[in-house]
């Protein structure tokens, strides 16, 4: 059964190779010296770097050189670079520029294999020879077999390549190297020269091999590595220019591995986490850029609680557990996001400015099967335009964030098969004006400002609809005729506390004796109620001329008159007692003779609160 | 002059944990808040939710009260609109901290029309605090009480101040009950008149036009009482009207004919009402209410409402623990509302009288117990701070003299001196601060006048004063102290999100979640879940997917088939399930970490709401001498039965002795194996289980022919009894 499905793999392969046998490509002189393989499968990312040490033989100055995949590659590649090497010949990726490439369509070539051209700085003379170094990485390359597993399985998975290295050019001597992880090795093609050294498998060296030699070989092996796999990744750059970069990432994250059947028992998986669950990724480690700040792990239900984050100088690290550990083909998404300080990452050129900042995503070898990023200018942004190192589907859109108006531009760069070697930085080049950034608060002022000055002038101004009716004059006549009465209400309280003068310099003659003192208070407390008498008059006036206190006007009178009649009798009973105390009498005389009045006086009195009352309830 | 501060949001809670939702409910709420935001009001009314009680679905639009969704889809639009993007989620976690800051303001309102600007602040104060209230208004607890004690108390307060708007079942009684109450003690205004007739004509043709109330607004028992006092204050105002314009004799002659004939009108009116309700099976009364009338009547006839522990009568503990120190100062406000009686202390008085007695039904009434205790509180609060503060005053006659600004600074009586003098200037705001001004006045006024003698004498000894306001700050100090702990350590916890203090810090329990991500994410999105009722607005919220039953109870034969099925054995509730087409079984269990209010616990009401409509399960085939219990004295039947196995299916291998820290004991049956269910998913603390039913081909694969014919005639004999029961 494994054969066979292995069989039907190679089938297109097989298919090609009818046609290497007849000569089709003869257009070239240059021959390949020196190839080195290395193929590094010991993650989910394929990576072969090759180092080609290529020679002119022909009389033609050559300006570009070709390479090969074969169909089943081609269409999991999702990286290109080839740099000049310094022909040491088992350099890896140097960090050169690297050398433009291109997909070419030659019409000599056999069917089933995709073709790359490689142009140079400058040609290649005759004789003269070069090394280039050329990497390629590849996704979703490797198949997981068997595809179904249980949760104490391992994942197996298949590599199937050439051992040798197809390629349009003859090559005089090549080699072979496989990385494999340090685990199980279940098979591997075992060709005559193939030799297997701890975890690196060999095939090779190989000598004067004609174009388009093909010889397939397929390694079936273990990783338990883990397979994430990112659906989709939304990445979100919000430029501010309060100072800060913020990026929200929101990941559509799947198991890419085998299968798992269905069963789960977290029993097994917690007693025995690493056998019972050996396939299972439980952490993702995001590698933030230094001073990242205000980082968040969430999803659409809520924070999630299990990340820890750690960082010095150079990085930040972010550690992330999905809500539960992930199986093959189980699926979670969640969204990342952390504040970057602006003057990292925003530079100024020519008036203009521009953001650098790198494209993929941060977390360690992920793959992303499509990536958007959208790149959030401030609103009022100008003359945008963009700079990506690779191709990208590149438009634009408007997103209105918090008190916008007319929306900020947005420039959205999508891309599809992602992989840690795209963490190039791109740059977004735009126009803005540093005044418009005080819109938003000038609005906000403004505002408030506008409310606060409605609240004043709502709370001031009078908004009765007719100003000349009726009702409305009654109104306010009903208003004077109650200030005037608690006027008057004020007035014969400050009687009533006059009184109570009179009575306590009596009680202070009665204790002392004291009958001068007496005298001084009688007169000072007769001139204020003459005082006030006077100034009851205009009110009182008023009342009576005014047809709105018919209601009031006769209490009020009342009350008047009562106080007038008090006011006498505790002037009668204060002389009465003070000439008692002058003519020397007893006290229990003076009481006698005080005791009609007092009489009088308490019940005047009570008449008085009464009314006092009554005015003050209306 | 009004003291114009008041209460900023207090009960805006500290967000500890995070913005999230919180309990089983407001999943529903801010669900439903969420259609209507994304497909608009109209589709809303219309809405046929097919991810609920699969295969009846229900009638969202019809059966839910629109105020607290329409109130957060309104706020979320109008923010929108000024371009400030926030989520529904968060929109709807702050709803209910923001109302409750309006609910303090408009207990800040109605307690000063009964008692004074005073009385008002301190019961805004206290009702900012009280635990019982905080427990329904903290950041997430979206549901619709926080929005409805503010309704409720500002309604009563518009209804006070002559002027009001429709409310719902608590309040279209109690109004009535008042209305009655001022006619029977001769408090008969056209004033009153005015507040109740467009109540009672407005607040029924609003409420009817909600289309879960309906009809229900002239149709049920309910509104019985505010009709019929809706008659009664018209005969009374026409009687008045009489007595105004008939001589009294012939006003005599007048009374004796109508009421001759009134009565016999009245009589058959009468027999017709008792007749027509007496024909309806329930009297007219739901359930929920009747249980009201009745608190033995749901544990009587309706296990599901019975089932809930917020429908339990409340203890004594709980009382302290929700409103503390208010429940002593209650009779005290009581008193002062008595001195003197008025309109609107006299509603006050019904309000708290009638909310004691339905807080004593039901833990869940105890929220509209809060605000009454609130106010009653602050106005015996506040009167006790007058009369002890005046006291001082009189016995340090240097203050009394002249400077009264200095004198009770923990009340907020105002300058009075002021007030004199610009008397005049002020007359347009007069009318509304009159009342608390006179207040104010008396103090000064009253070594003045006569009357003060008559308050001398209820004057204080002056160390009896101070002691008095130091014990009541203290008390109030208490009060605080109680409320904030309650806040911070009872009320505020999500109840999705757990947490636990070790000595090794914090630790989280956020395995529900954990359980309904991986749902959403990982089954097809047309599967069924079965789980107990109390899980099901979590389900279809956050992980989307259709459930069976959910907390909205409204077919209770729907929930007697799961509890069925969960008090089943395997077999059976296997094929309950894929009559329903259930494809999993999700089972809460607390045993390992030790998580009281899980299915378990919960089981008996599984089997009573079975038993209920299924009498093949019988309680107590699952007790053991009427004790329920799961270790080796339980039952086979509760051994055997689908929810004993699902939460302890390989329990044992954990510890090895399979030691249930809820119950405390060993389980009983500890090796078994399931046959018809497989494990697919258990959380990081095995609080929450998912299994899968297994495929029926696989059973029948390995089965002989007969079998397999049982098997079919089960099939068909269960398919013909999807609706009612096939046992």
């Amino acid at each position: 059964m494994k054969r066979g499905i292995m069989r039907s793999n190679l089938f297109p392969l097989l298919f090609a190779f009818a046609f290497l046998f007849s000569p089709v490509f003869s257009a070239s002189d240059l021959i390949l010296a020196k190839v080195d393989r290395r193929i590094d499968l010991t993650s989910q990312i394929v990576r072969i770097t090759t180092s080609l040490k290529v020679e002119n033989t022909g009389s033609d100055v050559v300006s570009e050189i070709l390479l090969s995949f074969p169909e089943n590659q081609a269409k999991h590649l999702a990286y290109l670079k080839a740099t000049l090497g310094e022909g040491k010949g088992k350099a890896k990726t140097s960090s050169g520029v690297g050398l433009p490439v291109k997909a070419v369509q030659p019409n000599d070539v056999p069917p089933g294999l995709t073709i790359y051209s490689v142009s140079l700085p400058k040609g290649l003379g005759k004789g003269h020879s070069l090394t280039l170094d050329v990497l390629a990485v590849f996704t979703h390359i490797l198949q997981p077999f068997p595809e179904k597993i249980n949760q104490g399985d391992i994942q197996l998975l298949l590599f199937q390549e050439s051992a040798q290295y197809l390629s349009p050019y003859a090559v005089k001597a090549q080699s072979l190297t496989l990385k494999l992880p340090e685990a199980r090795i279940e098979s591997y093609s075992k060709l005559e020269n193939a030799k297997l050294q701890g975890s690196e498998l060999k095939y090779g060296p190989y000598e004067n091999i004609p174009p388009f030699s093909y010889l397939p070989i397929v390694i079936h092996y273990e990783n338990n590595l883990p397979f994430a796999v990112a659906k989709e990744l939304v990445r979100e750059i919000e430029i501010s220019h309060w100072g800060n970069v913020q990026i929200t990432e929101h990941y559509e994250i799947i198991h890419a591995g085998a299968q798992s059947k269905g069963e789960f028992s977290r029993l097994d998986y917690q007693t025995r986490p690493y056998l019972r669950g050996a396939s299972a990724f439980r952490r993702l480690v995001a590698k933030l850029p230094p001073r990242a700040h205000s980082v968040y792990y969430r999803d659409e239900i809520g924070n999630i609680s299990t990340s820890s984050l750690w960082g010095d100088s150079r990085k930040t690290e972010l550690e992330i557990e999905p809500r539960y550990p992930m199986f093959g083909g189980w699926k979670t998404a969640f969204t990342i996001g952390y504040g970057l300080p602006l003057q990292d990452f925003l530079f100024g050129l020519d008036g203009k400015r521009f953001l650098n900042i790198s494209f993929g995503a941060p977390i360690y070898e992920l793959v992303i099967d499509t990536i958007f990023v959208k790149v959030v200018l401030p609103e009022g942004s100008k003359d945008i335009s963009v700079s990506v190192p690779f191709p990208v589907k590149e438009w634009q859109e408007r997103k209105i964030s918090h008190l916008d108006i007319v929306g900020r531009p947005v420039v959205v760069l999508e891309k599809n098969n992602v992989v840690p070697e795209h963490n190039e930085h791109f740059q977004v080049y735009y126009k803005f004006n540093s005044l418009s950034m005080l819109t938003e608060p000038f609005m906000l002022i403004s505002g408030f400002f506008f409310l606060f000055v409605a609240c004043i002038v709502y709370s001031r101004a009078d908004i009765s609809i007719s100003k000349s009716s009726a009702s409305y004059l009654a109104k306010l006549q009903w208003d004077e005729v109650q200030a005037t009465t608690q006027l008057i209400h004020g007035i014969i309280s400050r009687c009533l506390t006059a009184h109570d003068k009179l009575e306590t310099s009596l009680h202070d003659l009665s204790r002392t004796g004291d009958v001068q003192a007496c005298k001084a208070t009688r007169k000072s407390v007769d001139s204020s109620l003459k005082d006030l008498s006077k100034e009851l008059k205009q009110p009182l006036s008023f009342l009576q001329s005014c047809p709105q206190a018919a209601q009031i006007l006769p209490k009020v009178e009342e009350l008047f008159t009562k106080e007038r009649e008090l006011q006498e009798k505790l002037v009668l009973k204060h002389t009465t007692v003070v000439d008692g105390y002058e003519k020397k009498l007893g006290g229990r005389e003076i009481e006698n003779r005080i005791a009609s009045y007092q009489q009088k006086i308490t019940a005047l009195r009570r008449e008085v609160d009464d009314l006092l009352d009554l005015i003050d309830e209306i | 002059m009004v003291p114009k501060a008041r209460m900023p949001g207090a009960s805006s809670h500290v967000i500890k944990y995070e913005s999230v939702i919180h309990e089983f409910d407001p999943y529903f709420n801010y669900r439903v808040t969420q259609f209507l935001t994304k497909n608009g009001i109209y589709d809303f009314w219309n809405w046929f939710d097919d991810r609920t009680w699969y295969p009846l679905g229900r009638v969202i639009g019809g059966t839910v009260y629109p105020g607290l969704t329409l109130t957060a889809g309104t706020l979320w639009w109008i923010l929108n609109s000024l371009n400030i993007p926030l989520s529904v989620e968060t929109v709807c976690v702050f709803t209910a901290p923001i109302f409750s800051a309006f609910a303090s303001w408009a207990t800040y309102l109605l307690t000063k029309e009964v008692k004074g600007a005073g009385a008002g602040l301190t019961a805004a104060i206290l009702l900012a605090m009280v635990p019982s209230y905080i427990s329904r208004s903290v950041a997430g607890s979206y549901d619709n009480e926080a929005v409805a004690i503010f309704a409720l108390i500002f309604t009563f307060y518009l209804y006070i101040k002559v002027c009001s708007w429709g409310g719902y079942t608590f309040i279209i009684n109690l109004i009535p009950m008042h209305v009655l109450l001022c006619i029977v003690t001769g408090r008969y205004s056209s004033r009153l008149y005015i507040a109740y007739a467009p109540l009672v004509v407005l607040g029924t043709l609003l409420a009817s036009l909600v289309p879960v109330v309906g009809f229900n607004a002239v149709m049920t028992s309910e509104h019985f009482a505010s009709f019929l006092v809706f008659i009664i204050i018209h005969v009374v105002a026409l009687v008045y009207y009489i007595k105004g314009i008939l001589s009294p004799k012939m006003f005599k002659v007048a009374v004796a004919l109508v009421v001759s004939v009134g009565l016999a009108v009245c009589c058959a009116m009468v027999a017709v009402l008792i007749a027509l309700v007496a024909s309806s099976p329930t009297k007219g009364w739901s359930g929920r209410s009747l249980s009201l009338l009745d608190p033995t009547y749901a544990s009587k006839y309706i296990p599901i409402i019975a089932s809930v522990s917020e429908h339990q009568p409340p203890t004594w503990p709980s009382y302290f623990m929700d409103i503390n120190v208010l429940a002593f100062l209650v009779p005290a406000g009581i008193i002062a509302c008595f001195s003197p009686l008025s309109d609107a202390s006299s509603f006050v008085v019904l309000y708290i009288v009638t909310s004691v007695y339905f807080s004593g039904v039901m833990v869940r009434l105890m929220l509209v117990l809060a605000p009454a205790a609130c106010i009653l509180s602050g106005i015996a609060l506040s009167q006790a701070f007058d009369v002890f503060t005046r006291s001082i005053k009189f016995q340090l006659p240097h203050l009394s003299d002249h400077s009264q600004a200095g004198e009770g600074s923990s009340e907020n009586v105002v300058p009075n001196d002021s007030v004199k003098a610009d008397k005049t200037e002020d007359t347009s705001k007069e009318r509304t601060s009159k009342r608390s001004k006179k207040k104010e006045k008396e103090p000064v006024e009253k070594p003045l006048s006569k009357s003060q003698i008559k308050k001398r004498l209820s004057v204080l000894p002056l160390e009896t004063s101070v002691i008095a306001i130091i014990l009541l700050v203290l008390l109030g100090a208490f009060y605080v102290v109680h409320s904030v702990w309650a806040a911070a350590e009872a009320y505020s916890a999500p109840s999705i999100v757990l947490t636990s203090h070790s000595h090794d810090g914090l630790h989280v329990f956020d395995d529900f979640r954990e359980a309904y991500a991986w749902l959403s994410h990982n089954t097809e999105v047309d599967d069924k879940v079965a789980s107990w009722w109390d899980y099901g607005y979590q389900t279809t919220a956050m992980a989307n997917r259709t459930v069976i039953v959910d907390n909205n109870t409204w077919n209770n034969t729907h929930i007697a088939t799961v509890g069925t099925a969960m008090s089943s054995p395997e077999k059976a509730a296997w094929e309950i399930f894929q009559s329903l087409d259930v494809k999993y079984v999700l089972v809460v269990f607390g045993g390992l970490v030790g998580y009281p209010s899980d299915d378990i616990n919960k089981f008996l009401w599984m089997v009573r709401i079975g038993g209920g409509v299924f009498p093949h399960i019988k309680e107590p085939d699952y007790l053991r001498d009427g004790q329920y219990r799961i270790d080796s004295m339980a039952t086979p039947t509760m051994l055997n039965c689908l929810m004993y196995k699902l939460s302890y299916y390989r329990f044992v291998e954990t510890d090895g002795k399979a030691f249930d820290r809820v119950r405390r004991t060993e389980i009983g049956k500890k090796h078994f194996k399931l046959t018809h269910f497989e494990e697919v998913f258990t959380t990081h603390h095995w609080m929450v289980r998912i299994y899968k039913l297994k495929p029926p081909k696989n059973r029948i694969r390995g089965k002989t022919k007969k079998s397999k014919s049982k098997t079919s005639s089960k099939t068909a004999s269960k398919r013909k009894g999807l609706k009612r029961n096939p046992f």
